[in-house]
């Protein structure tokens, strides 16, 4: 896990005062931000149908039960696409360019979007990943992955 | 054709398009707004319909004030790009059922001043944002990536398309960007988020667009021929791209036969295509899912069709949002093309005896296609 860095804070600090983003926090979605501050992928599971969904809901999407458990992700997954941004778009990540953002399978059968760690060397579809944690803000705290 | 065809009857883009600091997008919605009228032969007082997505919250009413209009019914849906040719299917049932009579579409937006980037966060964009997704850029790299694993699709065939709208633009004196170019010159443009580099993107311009739509018995009325909505399909999948099974397919493959359908014609019977160019490999899956060639022979398929002038295909005949304009959302001008090319108003780039026109609009990251079919009034 790596320490928030001071000028990513910064910025985006800045980005979260501006118009650009404001996360809405939305109640359901907390038990997973909880488990990223603790370095654990928490994702919803339904006890009825047994499928996990994400993002969050209070209710299956599948079957629509509102039997709802927070299970541990194995935090292992493949790369379904990826995409390298290599130009200063949302200056809060500007530092980080040139860096691959993900659509991840994770193994539960969920996917969802996120970001290679470090360098986008040797990402491609199909590769396995594992997860890792980064904290953006003191109160952020956001699954990324690396290759396996 | 019948009692219950509706029409549009006025078309017009803003005075001016490019980069204007010194106007709003309400302003050069009013201008469009203004010149559609005068297209049709109508006066502000004969619009009893305001249809808009731009102009703030509440847009609509925001707009009708603004252009000093009274409407009896207004409708603002927002899906993004596929926004204005969604509206024709919504302003034909609304004229259809009675409420009004006289509809105006508009749009008017300025994002070379930085407009547009002040959208209001929903709960998905927690789970995108937060990554650096750099969305709806990301979104389409994303799915160009994909594409390209899962069919062997190569940059140069989305350069290609590049290519072809420019033969388009450098007959059209309103484009931006009129200069010939090569699929070389494509490839070697700097990478904004790969596998997508600057020029197989849209531009990014301020402008305005309008249409008025009426009874076709009203229609015939006034001054300029005119142009027959013959049916519209709709599809929305998704909202985040994380969410979409496969990402290689979009909705199009289900609003172009509904279109269709609706029109009571086949892909044969289409004489001009104008469908969204946000990103040359956007717009290579929507012919695909279009339906003029299988899915995943995308690639081969554009290297060997002609789609410029006097091409096997006419495709984008404005020069598109690659070489034409983009103000952030392009379906309105796809519209207003579309419109005066069965009109038979379009010069040197005219389609000769252009009868039917499928008009595709792609919005947001893939997630909303709507194809509506104008047929030319005889």
């Amino acid at each position: 896990m790596s320490e928030p860095k001071k000028e990513l804070r910064t910025l985006y600090k800045g980005e979260l005062a501006g118009s650009v983003y404001q996360p809405t926090r939305a109640p359901e979605a907390q038990p997973f931000w909880d488990g990223c501050r603790e370095q654990r992928l928490m994702l919803p599971q339904c006890t009825a149908c047994k499928r996990f969904h994400f993002y969050p809901r209070k209710f299956c999407p599948y079957c629509d039960s509102r039997e709802i458990v927070w299970v541990q992700s194995q935090g292992t997954g493949t790369i379904y696409s990826f995409a390298v941004v290599t130009q200063k778009i949302e200056p809060a990540f500007a530092h980080l360019l040139p860096y691959a953002v993900i659509i991840v399978d994770l193994s539960e059968g969920v996917r969802m979007l996120s970001r290679i760690e470090g360098s986008p060397d040797g990402v491609a579809c199909g590769k396995p990943v594992h997860v890792t944690f980064e904290m953006l803000l003191p109160a952020l705290t956001i699954p990324l992955f690396q290759l396996s | 054709m019948n009692a219950e065809t509706i029409c549009i009857v006025g078309v017009a883009e803003s005075d001016e398009i490019g980069d204007l600091p010194n106007c709003s997008g309400l302003e050069l919605q009013t201008q469009a707004s203004r010149n559609a009228l005068a297209d049709a032969g109508l006066r502000k007082t004969d619009v009893d319909g305001v249809v808009t997505q731009t102009g703030g919250r509440m847009a609509a009413v925001n707009f009708a004030e603004y252009m000093g209009l009274v409407p009896k019914w207004v409708e603002e849906t927002f899906v993004g790009g596929a926004s204005n040719v969604s509206h024709m299917d919504t302003a034909a049932a609304a004229i259809r059922s009675g409420i009004c009579s006289t509809v105006l579409v508009s749009y008017g937006t300025t994002p070379r001043q930085g407009e547009y980037a002040t959208l209001t966060p929903e709960y998905a964009d927690d789970f995108e944002r937060p990554f650096g997704t750099c969305f709806p850029v990301g979104a389409y790299a994303l799915v160009a990536q994909r594409h390209m694993y899962q069919y062997g699709t190569t940059r140069a065939q989305f350069a290609k398309l590049v290519v072809e709208s420019r033969r388009w633009a450098a007959l059209n004196p309103k484009a931006i960007r009129r200069k010939p170019t090569t699929i070389e010159e494509v490839l070697a443009a700097p990478p904004v988020i790969e596998p997508i580099h600057r020029l197989d993107s849209c531009l990014v311009t301020d402008a305005g667009g309008a249409y008025v739509m009426t009874t076709l018995e009203r229609a015939r009325k006034l001054q300029k021929k005119p142009v027959a909505f013959l049916g519209a399909g709709h599809s929305y999948t998704h909202r985040s791209i994380a969410q979409k099974e496969d990402i290689t397919t979009s909705g199009a493959a289900i609003s172009a036969p509904r279109a269709l359908e609706k029109a009571g014609l086949g892909l044969d019977d289409i004489d001009v295509y104008e469908v969204y160019d946000a990103f040359t490999s956007q717009l290579l899956i929507m012919l695909e899912d279009i339906g003029l060639c299988k899915k995943g022979e995308g690639g081969p398929f554009v290297e060997r069709t002609d789609f410029g002038p006097g091409g096997d295909i006419p495709l984008n005949t404005s020069g598109g949002g690659l070489s034409y304009l983009h103000p952030g959302a392009f379906g309105m001008f796809l519209v207003i093309e579309a419109v005066r090319q069965l009109r038979g108003e379009c010069g040197d780039r005219q389609v000769r005896g252009a009868q039917h026109a499928l008009v595709h609009g792609n919005g947001g990251v893939y997630f909303s296609e709507v194809t509506a079919i104008l047929g030319a009034v005889a």
